[in-house]
């Protein structure tokens, strides 16, 4: 397994990453960019740690995935505002653009795809669990097709909770995107509102050799392991990251 | 040089100081980390065997873990995802009381998992009354997604190197990193001196 050092950042590990902009995916989730001088880069997949400083000196410290394969010194960030949290309301509402934080990593050696790993590509996502996914489709939309087939399965509760809409609907030539609604389905559509089933996985790659990340809150995560396992794929070759 | 996070003012307590490692937060919550699949090994399948680094084994069935003399750690245990959880309530075996099943003079211990997971630890760190193999939270049994029907606890390191689904220790005599070891983390993972990840003193 290779590494995944930390890049040694200015101070304590840490680095300055200024917010050059903010936009909207979903009601309660942001896209943030952050430039980052001297940002040594990551791997698809990684995350980071945002560090926060009150004038008093006190300090919170969250994680949150990398949304976008390495591109310089800017990092995007996927990040949901957590009901009565203390870090993401700040960064999704308060924090103005051009201001400063400090983040750490890249971080996770583990729960990371890139190009040179061949071979069938299956990605299944509950809710803003599609932020780390979506740094591995864009890493291969970004090398060009090989070939391997490639799925995501994105898993939300209605329409508007959808993120990375746009991008999603535009899926190359070698890639099976389903949207798949657990509450509320968009008008017109043939598959009702339910949680994810054996029948959403029929037709995609289901080899042995076929490299599953799974990422999701807790339940999701748990129940769509089960289904990937109940339909052949062994253990190893399963990756998950869980939240909540 | 402008302030760091302008109109931050944090509302996490400023007097737990004394009970919260560096960069932690508390949670009430019980978050779920893990690197797979949960796998689900029942009690009737399930063993525990303790390797000494001469090869020597011992090995208990689940009655025979439980027939062994049980203790109830209340302690707080720290992720290093940053959350950490005060006064959780286990009941279990003292690793002093399985480890005391095979002669050994390693200076290390690799816990292996059901799932191939791994994770290294020195020898004195899973002796000594602050280490144990557990069974039940709270007072009920052990859910599989938190490691159960039985995993490790040793609350004085990050909670990755209290394995969950474990089946044994091994003894070595030379220190071999374990799965998240491998990934990028701590060899140690001391949380009072923020052992997170490799670059860490």
């Amino acid at each position: 397994m290779s590494a995944p050092t930390p890049g040694r950042g200015p101070s304590g590990g840490w680095w300055r990453a200024r917010l050059t902009s903010r936009e909207g995916q979903t009601t309660t989730g942001r896209t943030l960019r952050f430039d980052v001088p001297g940002w040594p880069g990551h791997r698809p997949g990684q995350h980071l740690d945002v560090r926060l400083t009150a004038d008093d000196g006190y300090q919170a410290v969250r994680s949150y995935s990398l949304a976008a394969p390495a591109a310089g010194e800017t990092v995007e960030l996927g990040v949901q505002t957590a009901p009565d949290g203390e870090v993401s309301p700040y960064l999704n509402e308060i924090l103005p653009l051009g201001a400063e934080v400090e983040v750490k990593g890249p971080l996770g050696g583990w729960f990371v795809w890139t190009p040179e790993d061949r071979g069938p590509l299956l990605l299944v996502a509950g809710g803003c669990g599609v932020v780390p996914l979506m740094a591995m489709l864009r890493a291969r939309r970004a090398a060009g097709a090989t070939g391997d087939p490639c799925a995501l399965l994105c898993s939300v509760r209605a329409p508007d909770e959808l993120w990375y809409a746009k991008e999603l609907a535009d899926p190359t030539g070698t890639e099976d995107v389903r949207l798949l609604y657990t509450r509320q389905a968009p008008p017109g559509g043939d598959r009702p509102a339910h949680r994810l089933a054996p029948d959403d996985l029929e037709g995609l790659p289901a080899s042995p050799e076929t490299r599953c990340y799974v990422c999701g809150p807790t339940g999701f995560v748990e129940h769509a392991t089960a289904l990937l396992q109940s339909r052949g794929h062994p253990p190893g070759s399963i990756r998950t990251e869980r939240f909540g | 040089m402008a302030s760091l996070s302008p109109g931050f003012h944090g509302r996490g307590s400023r007097s737990l100081v004394e009970r919260l490692p560096p960069g932690q937060y508390p949670t009430e919550s019980f978050p779920v980390l893990s690197a797979g699949p949960t796998p689900h090994v029942p009690t009737d399948r399930w063993s525990f065997t303790v390797t000494g680094e001469n090869g020597g084994s011992r090995s208990w069935t689940w009655d025979e873990m439980r027939a062994l003399p049980q203790e109830q750690p209340v302690v707080d245990i720290h992720c290093v995802t940053r959350w950490s959880k005060f006064d959780t309530r286990w009941e279990g075996v003292s690793l002093d009381v399985l480890a005391a099943g095979v002669e050994t003079s390693a200076g290390f211990v690799v816990a292996e998992s059901f799932d191939g997971y791994t994770t290294n630890l020195p020898r004195a760190d899973v002796t000594g009354g602050r280490a144990w193999l557990v069974h039940s939270f709270d007072g009920y049994p052990l859910s599989p997604d938190h490691g159960g029907p039985a995993r490790l606890l040793i609350p004085h390191l990050y909670f990755w190197k209290s394995a969950k689904w474990v089946k044994g220790l091994r003894f070595t005599t030379e220190d071999e990193p374990g799965f998240w070891e491998r990934a990028g983390y701590h060899d140690y993972g001391d949380p009072w001196r923020e052992q997170r990840y490799w670059n860490d003193a």
